[in-house]
């Protein structure tokens, strides 16, 4: 079906009327839907509600909005096809098998880039909290990319596994470990939680997963998106478990009973070496770069044994898996439990590096922020979502940065609101301009002479 | 008949489907024989693939009881299991009439994908499979040279390692049967194999079909709408009309029953041969659609 | 009893607004067969526009009655207006060049449009919200009692009077709408077969484009009843209406009209009830509970058909 634009291309020559006519239809929407939502601001001063008119910033927009649309009648949506854009198609082919050669080697440089990052910045504290957080939403993307990219189940309530795995070290650690073993353990709380918080996830998983396995498509969404709410309300209103909207607050991680403190008994005293916060961080680095290799290798070996050929056949065709013997509820299941345990893990980290757990970290945005991750990556690939994480993520910290917009922002406005609206939009283009993600083609997981990448035109995308 | 004194490898009784208010199949009893091959036949909407999903379990028919037994004697019955266990224990394999491959997968994956259990258990239900087991390994070599095999056997083995998605339509329906066979079935069942190929292709069809029969424990269940596949190849036919058995026999016995013959041509006396043809012309004018 | 009795009533006044929302989704997944995932924003876009108008003209309770009922009527139409260039926008922008897309896309698209209709909001109106003081004031006791046990009062205020009847009018209004006019006919036809419609002259993307706008109309009126029934409204009210709209949209059989009403209400006295008799804390709970019941156990609703599953 052909991509059908709000105005048709014109092969030649100017329609003035029918531009006109578009200008001011334009014009009129536009300025519906700037008044009164941008035109008038509500203020609460001392006494009272007020409107603040902001006309000015309107009809700038509006200008903007009016000169951008003119100038792509006039220059781009009139042209005929050209025959550059149809010499260029043969070119498409010659760069996938360059990407294709270069390809093996990609994933080898990111690990190294990755070990190396705290030494190639001279153990600055920025880039190894910005390592942290963007390996944080790798490791969630590659879980979620089992559920989503592999086996083809839309999961909206991924970041409920994430909780889950959350709240387990922090109650695990502060409130059950010290009653049943006695402070002592509390310095080796990660340790014994973190393959417990995984577990916990995976059993969450498949307790969400059964109810949902009849489901499909954008009922398994929503379901799913359900599921991720009532835990996370759960927690908000459950307070003499989860201390509600308060939140927990936890120990921070050991080098295995070595807690990172300054004076005797510590690591830096252990190992001779000043004291410095530094080390705290690039130890919480090196675990979640861990966690993550662990997921990718895992998620890489799944697929090439019989449970990740099923989760593929099942996003290719259902009905053909159970024709073929395939039990497509265990299926489902195990693909929900694998991809909850690798976001309990991540969960369990994800506290310990907070210091501090609240419900407030698992809302929805997160969930879909995962997915968009996912989906930029290119459902399915796994170097696509590193590379995806990188933008989305990155950007979010350029937004950070952004301080230009506080001058004409009226004061409460933060820009990194504009991150959030940056976010939807890039998810919206996304779906409209590369819906593929980063990374299409699919790499078989068997052969007999040579490996060839299938292309994304023949990949299913499951059920939802 | 000879057949007659075989124990039937799969025997239906009185199996009847109804769809809310519509009776899809009523009444319907019949046996497919070991090692043969039984044809379903009959006009369009008589109901032939609602028998055959009420056999594969994806539908679960309203009456009647569907026997499946093995040359041990062990004997299921489909019309209490579910789809897939039909497939893994009862081993009852089957095509559909819009093919289903896993069209993002390469021709190979999609045979591997056939061999899901037997692989499952090679690999510890994956928990060995994920430390790397050396009994894994051995059996996924295994599982390829069974699926080397059979893409020998229907000459699709330099295509291995192409998606399933990029095949040709014949070659396609080819890959199907094969990934059937890859589950090593005790009864196959073909919903319109021959839908869509040109005349070698069917001959080639028949030939495979044949080879299968011969060299495998396996009896074949086949819906079709070619009168020159079902004609050629099959041992029994069993004719359906609005979801009623209308003729039960051999070719021949079939070709010259009036009810066969008013059912599709809403007339008494015709030559035997022209018979063939027209219901075959009538199948092809109302498309592929059971 | 008394009490019983004041929960039906509010109950019903939630389900209209929920019902009135539903009917979006309901028209959309009918249409297209996708979830409008956005659709609890443009009813919260329609909820705050009706806001900042109210704000604007400088209405309140103190006016006279016809005056404040004209000024709503008018305050309705500015947000219904608005609201509905918003959905013709976002179907414009987000869905229609996805039409045809691989199957996921428009559903991400559109939570995405979701979150961006919530953060322009949130950028130009700030997060925090913002009280009114109730215009529709006073109402009727229907039922006073006084026992040992205490004293007994069932109101239904103006309020839940203009939010129930006005619902009525328009379920009124848009049933002759869908049933009667060559518009509801050509809606019909493109539910049951686009690609059909299309041979048949029915200009399908404007269909599309009026169901959209419709749907977005209804919201808008639900958020100014919204509105000023809690005299308060934020970017964040169109996430909650939403879910459980949709709720109310599967529960009364997706496609169906009547059934987004029934659903609605169905709805909005599960969640007062809930709220009446056992906790209020867990109302959402309640709601998103319902909702999954519904989906997995009744997928086709009250009053929807069942799907048969092709092989």
């Amino acid at each position: 079906m052909p991509v059908q634009d709000v105005s048709a291309p014109k092969a030649q020559g100017h329609d003035w009327w029918a531009i006109g006519k578009d200008m001011i239809g334009t014009a009129i929407v536009a300025m519906l839907i700037m008044w009164p939502i941008v035109a008038w601001k509500s203020k609460i001063t001392q006494y009272s509600l007020e409107i603040e008119p902001r006309w000015t910033l309107v009809f700038i927009i509006l200008a903007l909005l009016l000169a951008t649309r003119l100038a792509m009648h006039l220059f781009v949506w009139n042209r005929a096809p050209s025959p550059v854009a149809a010499a260029a198609r043969p070119a498409t082919p010659a760069k996938a098998t360059l990407s294709e050669q270069i390809g093996p080697w990609v994933f080898p440089v990111l690990v190294a880039f990755a070990v190396a990052l705290p030494f190639i910045f001279h153990f600055e504290r920025r880039p190894i909290d910005l390592g942290i957080y963007i390996l944080t939403y790798i490791m969630l993307a590659w879980g979620l990319n089992i559920v989503v990219g592999l086996a083809g189940l839309l999961d909206l309530g991924y970041v409920a596994f994430y909780a889950v795995g959350a709240y387990a070290y922090a109650l695990l650690s502060t409130v059950y470990f010290p009653y049943w073993f006695g402070d002592g353990i509390v310095p080796w709380a990660f340790y014994i939680t973190l393959p417990v918080a995984g577990l916990l996830a995976a059993l969450w998983g498949v307790i969400l997963g059964f109810p949902v396995l009849r489901l499909r498509g954008d009922y398994l969404a929503i379901v799913t998106l359900a599921f991720g709410e009532i835990i996370r309300l759960v927690l908000i209103n459950w307070f003499s478990f989860t201390n509600g909207p308060q939140g927990i607050e936890v120990p921070k991680a050991t080098f295995f009973g070595l807690p990172f403190k300054a004076g005797p008994g510590g690591f830096a005293d252990f190992f001779g070496i000043q004291h410095d916060r530094i080390y705290y961080y690039i130890f919480l680095y090196y675990v979640i770069l861990l966690l993550a290799l662990l997921t990718y290798f895992v998620t890489n070996r799944l697929r090439r044994l019989p449970i990740g050929r099923a989760w593929e056949a099942l996003r290719e065709d259902e009905i053909a898996c159970r024709s073929l013997g395939i039990n497509t509820t265990n299926t489902k299941l195990t693909a929900f439990a694998i991809g909850a345990m690798f976001g309990g893990f991540a969960g369990c980290f994800f506290a310990t590096r907070q210091g501090f757990v609240s419900p407030e970290s698992f809302v929805f945005i997160e969930s879909a922020i995962i997915l968009a991750i996912v989906v930029l990556g290119g459902l399915g690939s796994q170097i696509g979502i590193v590379f995806a994480a990188i933008a989305i993520m990155g950007s979010f910290e350029l937004f950070r940065e952004l301080s230009v917009f506080d001058n004409y922002l009226p004061e409460g406005t933060d820009p990194v609101h504009f991150r959030m609206l940056a976010v939807g939009l890039a998810m919206v283009l996304m779906m409209r301009f590369r819906p593929r993600g980063f990374v299409t083609r699919r790499q078989p997981t068997v052969f007999l002479k040579q490996r060839k990448a299938v292309s994304g035109d023949l990949v299913k995308e499951g059920h939802g | 008949m000879a057949t007659a004194k075989k124990t039937p490898v799969l025997s239906a009784e009185h199996v009847t489907m109804r769809f809310g208010g519509l009776t899809a199949v009523s009444d319907l009893s019949f046996e497919a024989y070991p090692n043969e091959i039984t044809a379903l036949i009959g006009p369009n909407g008589a109901g032939k693939t609602t028998v055959f999903n009420c056999i594969t379990g994806f539908y679960k028919p309203t009456e009647g009881k569907i026997a499946l037994r093995h040359a041990d004697g062990t004997e299921f019955l489909l019309e209490r299991m579910d789809d897939f266990r039909i497939a893994q224990h009862a081993r009852v394999a089957r095509t559909f009439q819009n093919i289903r491959l896993f069209s993002g997968m390469t021709v190979l994956e999609n045979l591997m994908v056939a061999q899901h259990n037997k692989l499952m258990l090679a690999s510890g239900y994956t928990i060995a499979g994920v430390l790397g087991s050396g009994r894994y390994r051995r059996a996924e070599k295994a599982a390829i040279d069974l699926a080397k095999s059979w893409l020998e056997k229907v000459r699709l083995i330099d295509r291995a390692d192409d998606p399933a998605g990029d095949l040709p339509y014949g070659d396609q329906r080819r890959l199907e049967i094969a990934r059937a066979m890859c589950t090593d079935p005790r009864l196959l069942c073909l919903d319109e194999p021959a839908a869509g190929l040109n005349p070698r292709e069917s001959e080639e069809l028949n030939k495979l079909l044949r080879a299968i029969r011969s060299e495998n424990d396996v009896s074949i269940l086949l819906i079709e709408h070619d009168m020159s596949v079902v004609m050629g190849i099959s041992d029994h036919i069993v004719v359906l009309d609005y979801g009623q058995k209308i003729s039960d026999g051999t070719p021949q016995h079939v070709k010259t029953d009036p009810a066969v013959i008013r059912a599709y041509l809403g007339v008494d006396e015709e030559e035997e041969e022209r018979d063939a043809l027209a219901a075959r012309a009538v199948a092809e004018a109302l498309g592929g659609q059971a | 009893m008394e009490y019983f009795l004041q929960q039906l009533i509010n109950g019903v006044t939630l389900g209209s607004i929920y019902g009135l929302i539903a009917i979006g989704y309901t028209m959309v997944y009918g249409i297209i067969g996708m979830i409008n995932f956005a659709h609890g924003d443009v009813f919260m876009v329609g909820s705050v526009t009706a806001f900042l108008v109210v704000l604007g003209i400088g209405l309140t309770g103190g006016s006279g009655l016809l005056l404040i009922l004209l000024a709503l009527i008018m305050v309705a139409a500015i947000a219904m207006i608005v609201a509905a260039a918003y959905n013709w926008t976002i179907e414009r922008l987000a869905y229609k060049p996805l039409r045809g897309s691989f199957r996921l896309a428009p559903l991400i698209s559109a939570i995405g449009m979701s979150i961006v209709l919530q953060e322009f909001v949130r950028v130009n109106q700030e997060g925090r919200p913002k009280p009114v003081q109730p215009i529709v004031t006073g109402g009727y006791e229907i039922m006073h009692r006084v026992s040992e046990a205490g004293e007994f009062i069932v109101r239904l205020t103006n309020m839940q009077i203009l939010i129930i009847v006005s619902t009525l009018i328009l379920m009124a209004v848009f049933t002759v709408l869908i049933q009667k006019t060559p518009l509801g006919r050509a809606q019909r036809a493109c539910e049951q077969d686009q690609k059909m419609a299309a041979l048949l002259g029915i200009d399908v993307d404007r269909t599309i484009s009026v169901t959209f706008i419709m749907g977005a109309a209804l919201a808008a009126f639900a958020g100014l009843m919204f509105f000023l029934y809690y005299g308060v409204t934020d970017f964040f009210v169109g996430f909650l209406a939403g879910i459980k709209a949709f709720t109310a949209a599967v529960l009364g059989g997706i496609g169906s009209l009547p059934g987004a009403m029934l659903g609605g209400l169905v709805i909005g006295l599960i969640e007062t009830m809930w709220s009446a008799y056992f906790t209020v804390e867990y109302k959402d709970v309640a709601a998103f509970t319902v909702l999954i019941i519904v989906l997995i156990f009744m997928p086709q609703g009250l009053l929807g058909k069942p799907e048969v599953e092709k092989v």
